[in-house]
């Protein structure tokens, strides 16, 4: 997405030097086992833990910033250190400009007090004046549509209504920098499309906002710049789209990994259950990097392998975007061919003719299945394919499009 | 918010461009603008403060019918135990005139002393939420726990008052000026050690039950029930013991007190040059109450992670 005011240089809000963070992970919490595991004993009691390793980051005014990575690869911890929640234990972090953390909505609020006293209380942690809370109380009640409950303990009220009182707090604290960790999951979807539309609104506002999300597809939908960690150290920082792809591959890489260690584990087997050995993908009519343009066709070879024999089985193909949403899937038996006995090696092929997808990377997961539908073997992400860039439309869809002005309505 | 988002955008990178760059955090060193730095951030935040010693205040007995006399309930049950048991049956009463008011003179100065550190030492841990999930100086929590008992001590500081009128011995003598230095002696020594074990029981949840044990053994280290007089005769070969005893900064912010308010005992012998040892008391707290500010600010760091 584009941000106003590329021209000007906007400047830095924070600038993040070479932070690293360490957790000494305890396994002893009272004074007795502390006493009895002193000195050296103790130092087994201790692990070591790099949540944070040589991060650095300048982040400028205006923009938009997706901290991603899988759990523990020190996202979160890093949206902490940047709040100043957590010192870091080496590096510095810098920044100007008021600071407000959205990291847990209605975090302080107390169950006993008031919705008015509660506003006052919270809008005073992130930072507001009482002044200011006055100027902008009558606002925040509009907003978060509680009426005559402001003056009702908060615990009697319902989990809706004590979401949208701590949010409709927190955006109006007027900050400069946003930190937001995994609160647009809350509430109901009327909700979550407001505080969505209150973000765009921040970002034509030129504040800054720096999320943590799961949601890979709010990454790429609200961040003009994402951060990629792994085992706290920043593996990519750049463009949204190629971030959330590296992140797919990172997770492919540890699951391979994970099943490499099973396997691992146990005796190689003497008879081999049926399985999926490889699949290929070819781009048939694509452009000179061998992206898929619309009409391309896409063959997709998979080799398939079985001792025993699987008298009746079926092969199914699951295109899925970047974000892991099911585009496209069909199966042999949809396609009407039922193949013979599977035994030993065997090759089959798709041909998915005059292909039409939106622009970005896709995936194609591979699926063996018995005649009831119960999977023989699956292989994840056995392959992709990038669409060329389309200027003109955004989405997992390709359609020419075309607009008229035609001028006032003859009535 | 102006005209256009655009130029809202503008003003606001011209008016973030002139700001200077600050550390995040709070200021561990120990250089003078580090200094100043750590006690301006708690200063930006009275209002906080305030909102949070009311916040405690409110929510301590919100649904309670008879409210804030629950707060002096306690000190008038305890003062009804002590003048009976203590005073009639131990006969401690015998030397001390007007026994009631003695008493609760110096419950109320325990009081206030016991309520800030103990209200302190589990501020952080109730206030985990908070602490988790946003930055402010973490110091605000301990400090909304001294003020809270602060306002606690007033009403009692009330009742007490009504109490030497009701005995028909008003504290309108000079001596009331003793209650200064003994109240501030009493807040700074609170304070210290509410700041100190507040951070430390962030680590070792022992630390409050320490503190609970640790009162209780102030308490009776304290001529509150019975009189400063009766040491001094016990110990009379020992004089380093009871310069030990009377040096306690609490036994000399409660004698003081018990001085300001309790009219009757002016004739009582009393430990010489109170108000040169309160003064010492005080400047020692000073001292301590800084050290114990930079050990919190230095713990404080990985409070978000121990909570």
């Amino acid at each position: 997405m584009t941000t106003p005011l590329t021209t000007t240089p906007a400047p830095e809000v924070v600038r993040i030097t070479n932070v690293s963070k360490r957790f000494t992970v305890r396994k002893d919490s009272s004074i007795k086992e502390r006493i009895v595991t002193f000195g050296r004993a103790g130092r087994k009691h201790r692990q070591d833990f790099w949540a944070l390793r040589g991060v650095s980051l300048d982040i400028h005014a205006g923009s938009t910033i997706g901290l991603i990575g899988h759990n523990g690869s020190g996202k979160s911890t890093l949206l902490k250190v940047i709040g100043g929640i957590i010192d870091p234990t080496e590096g510095t972090v810098e920044e100007r400009g008021r600071l407000a953390a959205l990291l847990e909505l209605g975090a302080g609020f107390h169950p006993d007090l008031t919705g008015r006293e509660n506003v006052y209380l919270n809008a005073s942690v992130l930072g507001l004046s009482r002044d200011e809370t006055d100027s902008k109380f009558d606002d925040i009640v509009a907003f978060s549509g509680i009426g005559d409950f402001i003056d009702t303990q908060v615990k009697f009220y319902s989990s809706g209504m004590y979401v949208r009182l701590a949010f409709a707090v927190a955006v109006h604290t007027d900050p400069d920098v946003l930190l937001v960790d995994e609160v647009l999951a809350v509430g109901d979807e009327a909700f979550q499309r407001k505080c969505l539309d209150k973000i765009r609104s921040f970002q034509a506002e030129g504040r800054t906002i720096i999320i943590v999300s799961h949601s890979l597809g709010q990454i790429t939908e609200l961040c003009d710049r994402a951060v990629l960690l792994n085992a706290g150290r920043i593996v990519y920082d750049g463009d949204p789209a190629i971030a959330v792809a590296r992140f797919r591959d990172i997770l492919d890489e540890r699951r391979i990994a994970e099943d490499d260690k099973a396997a691992e584990g146990e005796p190689a087997a003497v008879t081999v259950e049926p399985r999926i050995l490889g699949a290929e993908l070819e781009v048939i009519g694509g452009n000179d990097r061998g992206e898929v343009i619309p009409g391309s066709d896409i063959r997709i070879t998979v080799d398939l392998e079985s001792d025993l024999p699987v008298e009746r089985w079926r092969c199914a193909i699951q295109i899925d975007s970047v974000l892991g949403t099911g585009v496209y899937g069909t199966t042999s038996d949809r396609i009407g061919v039922h193949p013979t006995v599977l035994q030993g090696r065997r090759r089959v092929e798709f041909l998915l003719k005059d292909a039409r997808f939106g622009t970005g990377k896709y995936f194609v997961n591979i699926s063996l299945m018995d005649d009831a539908g119960r999977h023989l073997d699956d292989a994840r992400l056995a392959c992709s394919f990038n669409v060329e860039q389309y200027a003109l439309s955004a989405g997992i869809i390709h359609m020419a499009p075309e607009f008229v002005d035609r001028g006032e309505p003859a009535s | 918010m102006s005209s256009s988002p655009e130029s809202s955008a503008a003003a606001r990178f011209a008016r973030i461009e002139a700001l200077p760059m600050r550390s995040v955090g709070a200021a561990t060193g120990l250089r003078p603008h580090e200094l100043w730095g750590s006690v301006r951030a708690i200063l930006s935040h009275r209002e906080m403060l305030d909102l949070l010693i009311r916040r405690d205040l409110k929510a301590r007995y919100k649904d309670s019918t008879l409210g804030f006399f629950w707060s002096l309930a306690r000190p008038l049950m305890q003062l009804g135990i002590y003048f009976v048991v203590v005073g009639q049956f131990l006969a401690a009463a015998r030397g001390i005139p007007d026994f009631a008011v003695y008493i609760f003179a110096g419950l109320t100065a325990m009081g206030l002393f016991t309520e800030i550190v103990v209200g302190a030492t589990g501020s952080i841990l109730g206030n985990a939420g908070l602490v988790k999930k946003v930055y402010v100086p973490r110091e605000v929590f301990p400090l909304a726990s001294v003020g809270s008992a602060l306002f606690n001590f007033m009403i009692q500081l009330v009742v007490l008052l009504g109490a030497t009128i009701l005995v028909g011995k008003p504290p309108l003598h000079w001596q009331i000026f003793y209650a200064i230095p003994a109240l501030a002696v009493l807040v700074v020594y609170g304070t210290a050690l509410g700041l100190l074990f507040s951070s430390l029981n962030v680590y070792l949840r022992d630390v409050q039950y320490l503190v609970e044990l640790g009162t209780m053994l102030l308490f009776w280290a304290s001529p509150i029930v019975y009189s400063w007089q009766m040491v001094s005769e016990q110990l009379k070969s020992f004089p380093l013991l009871l310069d030990i005893y009377t040096n306690n900064p609490l036994t000399l912010a409660v004698i003081g007190f018990q001085k300001a308010f309790w009219v009757a005992g002016e004739d009582v012998p009393q430990p010489s040059d109170l108000l040169l040892r309160l003064t010492i008391a005080l400047l020692i707290g000073i001292v301590l109450l800084f050290v114990s500010h930079r050990v919190f600010l230095r713990l404080q760091g990985n409070f978000a992670q121990e909570l």
